[in-house]
């Protein structure tokens, strides 16, 4: 918890938003969990930009930009028209279009949180791409530049949806750093858990991506991991601060390949009911924001993955065994769904 | 061996599958002996019950004998005869040490799943989709049971596999629903719903010191079963329910009430439509016209217990009801193992004899044919026990 405290009031010179928040809960352990989800990321934030996530930047860049947007095509629909190759006399439709883009924007900017916003203009693109999709069919429009307008439209759907996305996960970016948070309680007494993670040989045991990790000397140790598409990557690692039983920090060392630090905390549940782990982790995804939003566009989700990797360490210290059900029978190995399934995963 | 899998709505087959292996060393795999179709599989046959997968092999109640344990097996030996419960429970999480087995944290390896569904994820359960971990089930030569000493009961008396083999489930959530009701001397239970559960339901009422146990079906062979076990009978096609149960009570209503029927619930006139309609447009995902019945009949200040299975959303709730009228909801997927030794020793007794649910014996490989009399109730069906 040190370590915490001290990182909140190194960056308490600025005053944010989330600032005022947290800044309540800096009393006893137990009191700070209840907003842990809020302020994790003061944690570990960096002052710079602190007021706005990466994710939340992109988010007011394009509905200022659908403003922007929307009034040219309220105000020159016909000159639009000819520019994205359309068949002239839609002025009417130009117009609505132009409308929903403003409404958007305006909700993007406005709004408490920018998600419904931005969803919004995810439908509205999906719209507009019909709307072209169809023009393609006259006779009348300009079939080039009208391939043009619909490849940048598409474009930039992509980026509204990861954005939106992210936004309705709750998964943000400061800084091209993704922090992820995750707890779990455990049956079984902290001296008997710290000592089974301290020995980080044992992660890969319930750590779904870890292929296995080599112990160099008391701080350091060398992890290698699954990476996309049957790849490996490989880093060193170092202990940067260990507690008994208490709290154990580690990060990636300097000129590694990935960006990546972690700490997990051990607390006795009130009531003697057991032990509440925390972790928290940062990692760098490959291109900022997007990149994570890609990422966790194909089912890697940060936040689940730590969640499942902690349910597995309870399995393990509780009933000894991770619990599966990989390798029993099915009557599908004929099917082809499912093959597309195993393959895809 | 041969296994009945699941391929789609109504669409049972049964296949050739790899036998299973130990995975883990707290496992057994058991040669099924005997093997039965429960009610609430036919919500996985009529597909309410997402995150199946085709292939996945079925059945949750089933009995046999230990052909194999893994290293971390203590208490069950190869050539022991057991029952298996059907929740997967570890034996050593807060919930387990709680006797709360089918809340067991730690046999769902797809929790996530089922916590995005219900905020929280149960144990997992053979052979009832993804949802309870995508276990493969019992309606097969031979079965995995993961943490075989908890999840198992060893038969060493002379009781034939169709008076044990209901240990596995509706037994045991018969009595569960029944024992939630608290019943008092004098007390009057009404129970919806007289398939097996409800049958086991009405009999476990009469154990636990009801007086009168009111049963309400529509079809005659179940409501002949509900009065062969003491009960009085109400056919809702026939009478009107609330007002019947309101005459035999003199206005005060049931001491308790269960329901025994869950998410596809029927009824005779235009509310059944209504619900109908609100499903097939997914407006709510299960219709809980029992329960409305037995929340509005039931007495002041009794317990509605309701051991029928729900799996969503429900609509028209009279919530109002609940908390003006002082109900104790209780409910919950059956803590098996909790009732293990104490029902062996009732049947062991002969305080009760499980096998009177029975109707129908066929092999395995009919169990398709099973599905399909079950599901449409035809031909007197109130329960199939199957052997491979």
């Amino acid at each position: 918890m040190g370590v915490e405290q001290a990182e909140r009031s190194k960056s308490k010179q600025k005053t944010t938003r989330r600032d005022k928040e947290t800044r309540g809960d800096e009393t006893t352990p137990s009191r700070r969990s209840l907003s842990a989800r809020r302020s994790h990321s003061e944690h570990h934030g960096e002052p710079k930009n602190a007021g706005l996530t990466q994710e939340e930047v992109w988010a007011y860049g394009l509905g200022l930009f659908g403003i922007g947007l929307g009034l040219t095509e309220l105000m020159t629909p016909r000159r639009l028209a000819r520019m994205i190759g359309a068949p002239s006399g839609h002025n009417g439709l130009i117009r609505l279009m132009g409308l929903r883009e403003v409404a958007a924007g305006v909700g993007i900017l406005t709004q408490r949180s920018p998600t419904t916003g931005l969803w919004m203009r995810v439908a509205g693109d999906v719209a507009d791409l019909a709307c072209l999709g169809a023009a393609f069919l006259s006779s009348r429009s300009d079939r080039g530049k009208l391939t043009t307008a619909m490849m940048t439209i598409a474009g930039g759907t992509l980026v509204d949806m990861l954005t939106a996305q992210q936004l309705s996960r709750g998964v943000t970016t400061r800084n091209g750093t993704i922090p992820i948070t995750a707890a779990i309680i455990i049956d079984c007494d902290r001296e008997e858990l710290y000592h089974h993670w301290r020995e980080l040989t044992n992660l890969p045991q319930f750590m779904k991506h870890l292929v296995r990790v080599d112990v160099k000397d008391d701080r350091r140790s060398h992890w290698v991991a699954r990476g996309p598409v049957g790849s490996t990557v490989e880093w060193d690692a170092e202990i940067t601060e260990d507690r008994l039983n208490e709290y154990i920090a580690w990060c990636a060392v300097e000129g590694a390949e990935v960006d990546h630090r972690g700490t997990v905390r051990f607390e006795p549940a009130i009531g003697g009911r057991g032990t509440i782990v925390t972790v928290n982790m940062q990692y760098r995804p490959p291109f900022g924001t997007l990149g994570a939003a890609v990422v966790a566009w194909f089912g890697e989700d940060p936040n689940q993955t730590i969640t499942m990797d902690l349910r597995r360490f309870k399995q393990i210290m509780e009933t000894g065994e991770v619990v599966t059900t990989e390798g029993q029978p099915a009557g599908r190995d004929e099917i082809p769904s499912w093959k597309y399934d195993q393959a895809a995963r | 061996m041969k296994a009945n899998c699941w391929y789609g709505k109504q669409d049972m087959r049964v296949t050739d599958v790899p036998d299973p292996k130990i995975l883990n060393k707290r496992d057994a795999i058991i040669k099924v002996t005997s093997t039965a179709i429960c009610g609430s599989e036919l919500h996985l046959y009529n597909d309410f019950v997402p995150t199946m997968k085709q292939g996945d092999i079925m059945g949750h109640e089933f009995m046999g004998e230990v052909v194999e344990v893994g290293p971390g097996v203590n208490h069950r030996r190869i050539g022991d005869r057991v029952v298996v419960a059907f929740p997967i429970s570890c034996g050593q999480c807060f919930f387990c040490k709680k006797e709360l087995y089918s809340l067991c944290e730690n046999t769902n390896p797809n929790a996530w799943m089922a916590e995005k569904f219900f905020g929280h994820s149960t144990a997992g359960i053979y052979g009832y989709s993804h949802l309870t971990g995508g276990f493969a089930g019992g309606q097969a030569e031979y079965v995995r049971v993961p943490f075989a000493d908890v999840g198992t009961v060893k038969i060493e008396n002379g009781l034939s596999d169709e008076q044990v083999l209901f240990l596995s489930d509706i037994f045991p959530t018969g009595y569960m629903a029944a024992e939630q009701c608290n019943i008092e001397p004098g007390d009057t239970v009404a129970v919806w719903g007289c398939g097996p559960v409800g049958q086991f339901a009405i009999r476990s009422a009469f154990l636990l010191g009801a007086e009168r146990v009111i049963a309400i079906d529509r079809f005659p062979e179940r409501l002949q079963m509900a009065r062969e076990g003491g009960a009085d009978t109400i056919d809702y096609e026939k009478a009107d329910v609330h007002g019947t149960l309101m005459h035999l009570t003199g206005g005060r209503g049931p001491d308790s009430c269960m329901d025994a029927v869950g998410l596809e619930a029927h009824i005779s006139g235009p509310l059944y439509y209504y619900d109908r309609l609100k499903q097939a447009v997914m407006l709510e995902s299960d219709r809980p016209i029992a329960l409305r019945q037995a929340i509005m009949a039931c007495r002041n200040g009794g317990t509605v217990s309701v051991p029928g299975v729900y799996g969503g959303l429900i609509d028209k709730m009279p919530m109002g009801a609940v908390m003006n009228k002082a109900l104790t909801i209780k409910t919950g997927q059956t803590h098996t193992q909790r009732y293990f030794k104490p029902l062996l020793d009732r049947i062991a007794k002969r305080e009760i004899d499980p096998s009177f649910v029975v109707t129908h014996r066929m092999k395995l490989s009919d169990a398709p044919t099973g599905f399909d009399l079950f599901n449409r109730k035809q031909d007197g069906c109130i329960k199939i026990v199957m052997t491979p």
